[in-house]
């Protein structure tokens, strides 16, 4: 007890020293106090607790002074949002200070201030802003926009920004231009909201000279989402950009091939514009090598797509890829798979003699990748394969052991595509038998041996050492160890009678593994019932194995063509597969979101995994109470409210305004957990399932005892506000569900806050996965202005139920009418 | 096309300094980045773009220092790693080496230029002599 307060008191002592600092009349002794508040936070110590003293030093003329106190706000603003509010006043006066520097400085910081009730104050000033006279006031306002469409999507719709933004895209300052082009392109992900037309794109296509090199970027990454009607068209757009392609910042290339590449599929084949374009492509990307190494692995992921879809673009520049000594692992790697797929007859030569040193070189996987390499090529190229051979016997030779069972590996593929060509090697790999321990090494040669049993003198001895061992082995030697024996059987069914019965035993009778068995059986079968069938079966003619074994699906490979120089190029995966669909705005366009959150992973992605630690989620109509969010992606395709009905006119103010609520806290009173215990499994259905149910077999009661919520029929959850005068354009309505004899009841309290009084009260639901819909019509007399009635609907859940996605999630819509009277 | 947030931390992976942009990334993440480049080193599998989850760690190394770029969209990698090269030329050319020491020294300058450079994630102006306005 005593010694805590040793703790305070230094805080204290600390902090205390810092408040006084701050709120001392000299001018240097507060920008020094601040500056130790702002060290404290990049240390990470919690300094919140100045807050107010902070923002009390908001207003000062001194530039620095305060940027660093909106530095600190921008930190604190979220965990103290009260607080903030204090800030808004000189945020507002700063917006409209006579300096540009300072208004831009407002406005950016005041966008970076995710509080709703600053946000709110947002709008005003930045409206002025977007038509500031000052540039870089507007390129900063341009950016804000983006910032507030994050926060809420709605407001920038309703209050005209998108409008604006496409306004500033005929701005005169170049940097505005491309600001408002990068607002717009990310506001259109999440829902298309600005078409580019021909008349954006000539002007995006001026401004590109006279930007800065990510400007450059903005605009083409906003080209590359564009359709050009024809071809003529195409034809200018390539031929305006192309020069980007000599631009020493890759990202300018990288995006301008993007553009380029996507481009050209509109442009008719074999066409003599095409083969020149594609000439102009080759340089830029062979001086992207020369880039630093981080940027030399983008760009060579990118190569690796660019050369599987447009093999001609680099054909010539082998040389470009061989590796240098110093680069770093992942390059080389790069470099390494570029090589093979550029290898062709008239290069391979000196391709092989690199991959030979490259065998030679200290890094482990870097030599196994480069043996590997050689077979592939011999694979590829059938008048290497030769050579190569000889180069693997070389260096089996070496007797390194993964080189040597790398190369055994690589061997046996090369038999799979030219059988019978080089048997005379067989026994320069018998004699390495010892050295191989890695599973797919031994597997590899075991299939060697069965496949060519007929011409290996003591194939029988060689598979019989093996099967001492035989429960050892990994799955995949054991697999293919069965099948050699009977291979070998098959074709010398004398003496190997033994053998076979054994491995067939050991396979079927002594092994856990399913597959094993089974595969044991089906051998046991055939052979017993007719070895003539067996025969035909096991040594079938077997079809070649195919040049190139690891090209990326042709749809797969277009996808990532048009996100080049991104994440999604680099990881080879599509954008989908990494991104959390959560994050996207509730309201998109019901296309696009199915689209993006149905999208099946890859079988490589990791899992969505529920992030505990969301961000609290900003207040919208769409009000994701529950942000415990262990359900799947939410991209749901919820009905946008409607409009109000036209033509109606004003004393009939009538109108729909969607209102969500959270159920499921409410629905906690009746015997569900609000969350649900286990998000991957849906019990939603069966759980309302007993509300349909009229018996008194009250459900309730019969909830297993992990249930967290104590049932009982009397229990209701508080009323919570569902609906916002504000948003209700005057009506207010706080609400619950109970419980009662068997049915969900909707328990309100709807306040008039309009002037007006209010009647004719409707509800409607939208159809949710449990079917709940109201029984009746709402029965309540007007309400008079600042009166509040008590409203009940009684629901039922056999109506039409449609599922939402996802279906574990309690939300769900209703649209409410009513006049005014 | 745009990073969440910009990190600068030492060799161990400490945080020296940070900027978040766009608020959607968790400050916590970028505790997992040094074990995870330490996870890949020993496979023998680095490469300058880790990724964890759905957050994307893109970064360069500077004398000791990492400068290192969280991301959780499909961010254009491109640009991202010519934008964290272009800090290091700007900070150089602010006070002549740029590592762990003087990036303590002068915190003050790096936000305001952190700032400037780069505003919700899409780098603005790198110019340093536009910026030592």
């Amino acid at each position: 007890m005593t010694d805590s307060k040793y703790f305070t008191t230094t805080k204290k002592g600390e902090i205390f020293e810092l408040k006084t600092e701050l709120n001392s009349d000299k001018k240097e002794k507060k920008r020094e106090a601040v500056k130790k508040v702002i060290a404290s936070m990049t240390v990470g110590k919690d300094v919140s607790a100045l807050f107010p003293d902070v923002v009390n030093c908001m207003q000062t003329d001194n530039v620095e002074l305060k940027k660093l106190v909106y530095l600190y706000l921008m930190n604190y603003a979220k965990s103290q949002p009260d607080l903030a509010i204090m800030a808004v006043n000189t945020f507002v006066k700063d917006c409209e200070d006579p300096n540009p520097l300072i208004r831009a400085l407002a406005v950016r910081t005041m966008g970076c201030i995710r509080v709703d009730k600053i946000t709110e104050y947002l709008c005003e000033p930045l409206r002025k802003c977007m038509k500031d006279e000052d540039p870089y006031v507007r390129k900063t306002a341009a950016v804000c926009v983006a910032k507030l469409h994050d926060i809420n999507p709605t407001l920038v719709e309703d209050q005209g920004f998108v409008e604006l933004l496409n306004d500033l895209l005929s701005d005169s300052n170049p940097m505005v231009v491309a600001n408002a082009v990068a607002a717009i392109t990310e506001i259109n992900e999440s829902r298309p909201m600005v078409r580019i037309n021909l008349q954006t794109v000539n002007k995006l296509l001026t401004a590109l000279n006279e930007c800065t090199e990510w400007g450059q970027v903005f605009i083409l990454d906003a080209l590359a989402n564009y359709e050009p009607k024809d071809e003529r068209e195409a034809q200018n757009i390539c031929e305006r950009i192309s020069p980007r392609l000599a631009h020493a910042n890759a990202a300018v290339v990288l995006s301008t091939v993007k553009v380029l590449m996507k481009l050209i599929n509109l442009l008719p084949e074999n066409s003599d514009f095409i083969t020149q374009l594609i000439k102009k492509l080759a340089p830029p990307m062979v001086t992207l090598l020369s880039a630093e190494p981080e940027i030399q692995y983008v760009a060579l992921r990118n190569i690796n797509l660019i050369v599987q879809k447009r093999p001609e673009v680099l054909k010539q520049e082998m040389k470009v890829f061989f590796v240098k000594y110093n680069d770093p692992i992942y390059v080389k790697m790069e470099k390494l798979d570029i090589m093979i797929r550029l290898a062709q007859q008239n290069n391979i030569s000196q391709v092989l003699s690199e991959l030979k040193e490259y065998a030679a070189e200290v890094d482990v996987d870097f030599v196994r990748k480069a043996v590997r390499a050689i077979g592939r090529c011999a694979i590829k190229v059938e008048q290497s394969s030769e050579k190569c051979v000889a180069t693997l016997l070389d260096l089996i030779q070496t007797k390194v052991n993964y080189v040597v069972q790398e190369a055994v590996v690589v061997i046996k593929d090369i038999f799979r595509k030219y059988p019978n060509r080089y048997e005379n090697i067989i026994s320069n790999l018998c004699e390495n038998l010892d050295t191989l321990d890695e599973p797919e090494a031994r597997a590899s040669m075991i299939w060697i041996i069965g496949e060519y049993a007929e011409r290996i003198d003591n194939a029988d001895e060689l598979l019989e050492s093996f099967v001492e061992g035989f429960h050892d082995e990994n799955t995949q030697v054991q697999l293919q160890l069965l099948t050699a024996v009977v291979k070998l059987f098959l074709k010398r069914p004398t003496d190997t009678q033994q053998l076979v019965q054994r491995v067939l035993s050991l396979a079927t009778q002594d092994s856990d593994n399913p597959d094993l068995r089974d595969r044991g059986y089906i051998y046991w079968r055939l052979l017993s019932a007719d070895p003539g069938a067996a025969k035909e079966v096991v040594l079938a003619e077997k079809p070649l194995i195919s040049e190139e074994t690891d090209l990326l699906e042709p749809s797969l490979l277009n996808q990532l063509v048009c996100h080049i120089g991104s994440l999604a190029s680099v990881y080879h995966k599509p954008p989908t597969s990494f991104i959390d669909a959560t994050r996207q705005p509730l309201r998109a366009a019901p296309v696009n979101a199915t689209n993006d959150s149905k999208t099946p992973a890859t079988s490589q992605t990791p899992q969505h995994q529920p992030q505990s630690t969301v961000i609290p989620s900003q207040d919208n109509l769409i009000a994701d109470l529950l942000s415990l969010d262990l359900t799947a992606p939410a991209a749901p395709s919820y009905q946008q409210p409607q409009a109000a009905i036209p033509g109606l006119d004003d004393l009939l103010g009538g109108f729909d305004m969607g209102a969500t609520t959270n159920t499921a806290a409410s629905l906690g009173g009746i015997g569900l957990n609000a969350p649900l215990p286990n998000p991957g499994a849906p019990p939603a259905l069966d759980i309302f399932g007993g509300f349909g149910n009229e018996s008194n077999n009250t459900f309730g009661f019969q909830q297993p005892p992990t249930s967290a919520s104590n049932v009982s029929n009397g229990y209701v959850a508080p009323k919570e506000l569902w609906l916002d005068a504000s948003k209700g354009k005057g009506l207010q309505i706080e609400g619950t569900f109970a419980r009662r004899n068997g049915t969900i009841f909707m328990e309100m309290v709807f306040t008039n806050k309009v002037m007006q009084p209010l009647s004719d009260f409707a509800v409607q639901f939208n159809t949710n996965s449990f079917g709940l819909t109201p029984t009746g019509p709402i029965n309540v007399d007007a309400i008079l202005p600042n009166q509040s009635a008590n409203v009940e609907v009684s629901c039922r859940t056999n109506g039409e139920a449609r599922k939402t996605d996802p279906l574990t999630s309690l939300q769900h819509k209703y649209a409410w009418k009513f006049l005014f009277n | 096309m745009s990073c969440s947030a910009i990190f600068i931390l030492d060799l161990k992976g400490n945080v020296i300094m940070s900027r978040n942009y766009r608020g959607d990334v968790e400050l916590t993440q970028i505790e997992k980045f040094m074990p995870l480049l330490v996870e890949k080193e020993d496979e023998g599998r680095v490469s300058p773009i880790l990724q964890n989850g759905n957050t994307s760690y893109i970064y360069i190394k500077h004398m000791n220092i990492f400068l290192v770029s969280l991301s959780k969209k499909n961010a254009n990698a491109a640009l991202i790693l010519s934008f964290l090269y272009k800090c290091v030329e700007v900070f150089s050319s602010y006070f002549k080496d740029l590592e762990e020491e003087s990036v303590r020294d002068n915190f003050v300058v790096i936000y305001e230029l952190l700032d400037e450079m780069m505003d919700f994630g899409y780098p603005q102006t790198t110019e340093p002599k536009i910026l030592q306005e």
